[in-house]
């Protein structure tokens, strides 16, 4: 049977008057793709910052990684959950080497061979070539920096993966190919994977659910075949249009 | 022509004087820089972790820099006497500004995009500061260090007037004794010194923008 990787229940949230969560409950299972669609403002960036414990609700309970966030130690939560947003996410004064082991040396690991290992394999992992460890963040492209960003999440070897439009800022040919290539790391690596995107083409090619908010509730949560065959209202139709 | 000799003549007549008042005014200007760079720099990052306390801070800093330096001076007479201790304390206060406003200015200028992903990969608040804040606003803090160290140089020329060594000293004995050439080598001693921190600090300035600042830049402070 498959293990629970996240799980909300009856998540509310709100800032000031406006609600950006409401009464949201979803389980994820482990080893699942989930891609989060909706407006801008509709809730997702906060919901998935509920799941590392960068927003706190309201009201409800959230689980990831088999813990409470709520009572759980955050820092080290956080530093086995796997994080990437858009490539701004990138620390500009460190090199590309240095972003990589950022966790692992945040978390003790101070061994220089040992570190310089890691981000060969794992710049190898996201398809750059070795030579690109000594540069600095604005000496890459777009999409280059956007691997480096994902090689970084992947530092820790975590079990779940948080992505907030990971690929909002890059241009279609870039984005396919590394759409393609996180669904294949995805499965080599066998991670649960929490993707925000505004892009519904992006959202039903990368999910194996899609879960469309609008107005910090749920409109839908479903396969990409079910969420177009049956669309759950007047919005969800619209989206997919 | 002639009066330039007289100051060659002077230097050299008085070398050992001359020296001993640059060591003195070094000394003066850097125990308040280094002083007033701590200090303010603390209290820079201090603020910049509680924004309420922001406001008040910057408000004192900036009316303890907008008294004018022989006002600041005068004042702290009654309180601390005449000396160098008296001296130091004015311009420790003085420099405080420039350094506050700096460090606040440069730590919250940092993308937020940057310190959300730090903290999101599990940093503790000290690993936020020292590997991702500080390093990033050091473009901006050493150009406040820049600023500050020139204007203590300056300053201090002025401390000789309530007792304080320096080479304010030579300044304040040519006017007494009606020997411009005299007040020429210590003023001339002072500018020298003066623009060769600036340049250096420059350079250092220059050096650490390279590696942090201008990427600081595109980072800013947009969403």
């Amino acid at each position: 049977m498959r293990m629970e990787m996240i799980r909300l229940e009856h998540v509310t949230k709100s800032f000031g008057r406006y609600k950006a969560l409401d009464d949201v409950s979803i389980v994820v299972e482990e080893g699942e793709f989930l891609t989060v669609i909706g407006r801008s403002g509709c809730g997702k960036t906060t919901m998935l910052r509920m799941i590392n414990g960068l927003q706190k609700p309201d009201s409800g309970k959230v689980y990831a990684a088999g813990e409470d966030v709520g009572e759980a130690d955050l820092i080290r939560l956080r530093r086995k959950i796997g994080y990437v947003i858009q490539n701004k996410g990138l620390f500009p004064h460190m090199t590309v080497e240095k972003n990589i082991i950022y966790v692992p040396v945040i978390s003790g690991q101070k061994d220089k061979r040992q570190n310089r290992k890691l981000a060969e394999e794992l710049i190898g992992l996201v398809g750059l070539e070795r030579e690109m460890l000594d540069r600095y963040p604005e000496e890459l492209s777009g999409g280059q920096q956007q691997r480096v960003g994902i090689a970084r999440a992947l530092a820790s070897r975590p079990k779940l993966l948080l992505m907030d439009e990971p690929f909002g800022a890059l241009d279609e040919i870039t984005k396919r190919a590394m759409q393609n290539e996180l669904l294949a790391l995805q499965k080599k690596l066998g991670m649960t994977v929490v993707f925000i995107t505004h892009d519904i083409r992006e959202a039903m090619k990368l999910g194996d659910r899609v879960l469309v908010m609008e107005q910090g509730k749920i409109a839908q949560c479903d396969t990409p075949e079910n969420v177009k065959k049956n669309p759950a209202d007047e919005f969800v139709k619209e989206l997919i249009g | 022509m002639e009066f330039l000799q007289k100051v060659i003549q002077l230097y050299a007549e008085r070398k050992e004087w001359f020296l001993d008042l640059f060591a003195a005014h070094v000394g003066l200007a850097l125990t308040a820089a280094v002083s007033a760079g701590i200090i303010g720099l603390l209290l820079g990052i201090f603020i910049s972790e509680h924004k309420k306390a922001a406001g008040p801070v910057l408000t004192i800093a900036n009316i303890g820099y907008t008294i004018p330096a022989i006002s600041l001076l005068g004042m702290l007479i009654p309180v601390l006497g005449i000396g160098d201790k008296t001296a130091i304390t004015a311009l420790t206060i003085y420099g405080i500004m420039p350094m506050v406003r700096n460090t606040y200015a440069g730590i919250t200028g940092v993308g937020e995009e940057v310190v959300a992903a730090a903290e999101g990969m599990g940093s503790t608040r000290f690993q936020i500061m020292t590997k991702i804040k500080l390093p990033l606003a050091a473009g901006v803090i050493i150009a406040g260090v820049r600023n500050m160290v020139v204007m203590t140089i300056s300053v201090s020329a002025i401390a000789s007037f309530i007792g304080a060594g320096g080479l304010g000293v030579a300044i304040y004995r040519g006017i007494t004794i009606y020997d411009s050439a005299m007040t020429f080598c210590g003023s001339f001693l002072i500018a020298l010194l003066a623009i060769v921190s600036d340049l250096l600090l420059g350079l250092l300035e220059r050096k650490v923008k390279k590696k942090t600042g201008i990427k600081t830049d595109k980072t800013g402070k947009h969403k």
